[in-house]
């Protein structure tokens, strides 16, 4: 086949059924959807919750979760997009990692020194590392499935980006069911829970987003 | 001479063809060719690629570009969008072709303001591929390609329903792109 011939081919297959950017944002959307059915209709708000909204450590964990999910998510839809140079872009993720060390700092200057170690091994680390794992899942699968709709050019990191943003997603919906508010729990154990879901998006990614 | 200037028309013709203006199409695609073939040659230069061998390269960046389409923003220009799609395909093939090299943008960039220079040879690696078609795919493809037909009289030649022929095209360049995925040479 000649490349002209090539082109009257593609030609004839003109209008493109979907663009990526719309695409990339229902994905999101369908991801928060199924984990907030997943939420309500296993572990649901924590018993306290009314009281627990008025709690700065309570809140300040969805500070930290969402801002994780909205950085991420946009580094992810960046780098679905080949031409857009995310550079810079990478630099948001910092975000939620600053909001979250002085969260540890102020923790650190209030509490008395003797319970900084109870504070940070909580009692719920097992349901942290497995739970926000497993809520991320349906948003990973999602962004996975919207990115392979892209054309990511290094596929691991996109997959692994896709992690992120998807377990700031799972991790917001945890947070409100999680009674461990201390930003000392977050900062040992979300990072954990959340390396995981990275882990299995880069790995995912690698292979399932070349194109 | 030729440079980005080139940039604004292509970007008119692309906005077009998102729209569904298939002559626009056409046309964006024609002269993006000469540009993609100069970029391919010049990366191929270090290894006598043979004419064939550099349209092979062409034809798969073309199918990138045409399948991936939907992943440029019409609010930007299309020539940083194509040279990224080329510059990605090119390290996928001549990676396949046991080549590990890394093509930096600037020079995909670069190359794109180079002459354009015209031949058209005959290419191997596509025909091979389109034998691992279905019958019915290798069919409309060959009619719309090479006989030249549209897409309607292939239809009635075929006796299937326009859109048919849409979706069966369709998914014939989508199962060509993975086949130059999956190619080990």
């Amino acid at each position: 086949m000649r490349t002209d011939e090539l082109i009257r081919l593609l030609a004839q297959d003109a209008a493109p059924r979907w663009r990526f950017r719309p695409l990339y944002l229902a994905a999101v959307l369908a991801g928060i959807v199924i984990v907030a059915i997943v939420f309500f209709s296993t572990i649901g708000f924590r018993a306290d919750i009314s009281s627990a909204m008025e709690s700065v450590r309570f809140v300040f964990k969805f500070v930290v979760t969402i801002s994780l999910a909205i950085s991420a998510g946009s580094v992810a839809l960046a780098l679905g997009q080949p031409g857009i140079r995310s550079g810079r872009l990478f630099a948001i993720l910092l975000l939620p990692l600053l909001l979250l060390a002085w969260a540890v700092d102020a923790e650190l200057f209030v509490l008395p020194q003797n319970i900084w170690a109870a504070r940070m091994i909580g009692s719920n680390y097992a349901e942290c590392l497995t739970i926000l794992p497993l809520f991320s899942a349906g948003p990973l699968a999602c962004l996975l499935f919207a990115l392979r709709q892209g054309a990511p050019e290094k596929p691991g990191l996109a997959g692994a980006i896709a992690g992120l943003a998807a377990s700031g997603i799972g991790a917001t919906f945890y947070a409100a069911n999680c009674t461990d508010d201390s930003p000392l729990f977050v900062a040992l154990w979300y990072p954990m829970a959340i390396a995981i879901v990275t882990t299995v998006g880069y790995l995912i990614g690698r292979s399932a987003l070349k194109w | 001479m030729k440079n980005w200037s080139h940039d604004g028309q292509w970007t008119a013709w692309m906005q077009a063809a998102m729209a569904g203006d298939a002559a626009a199409y056409r046309l964006f695609l024609a002269a993006v060719t000469p540009y993609l073939r100069t970029i391919v040659r010049s990366r191929c230069r270090s290894w006598s690629a043979l004419d064939g061998e550099i349209e092979d390269i062409v034809q798969e960046v073309l199918l990138a570009v045409h399948l991936k389409r939907g992943t440029w923003d019409p609010s930007r220009p299309v020539g940083p969008w194509i040279a990224a799609i080329a510059r990605n395909k090119l390290i996928d093939a001549l990676r396949r072709r046991g080549r590990q090299i890394s093509v930096p943008i600037e020079d995909v960039v670069e190359t794109l303001r180079a002459e354009e220079q015209d031949d058209r040879p005959m290419t191997h690696e596509v025909n091979n591929l389109l034998a691992k078609l279905k019958e019915n795919q290798r069919e409309i493809v060959r009619s719309i390609s090479i006989d030249g037909a549209s897409v309607r009289d292939t239809a009635d030649r075929l006796k299937m329903s326009e859109g048919a022929v849409r979706v069966a095209l369709h998914r014939a360049l989508q199962t060509l792109a993975s086949l130059y995925r999956s190619q080990v040479s």
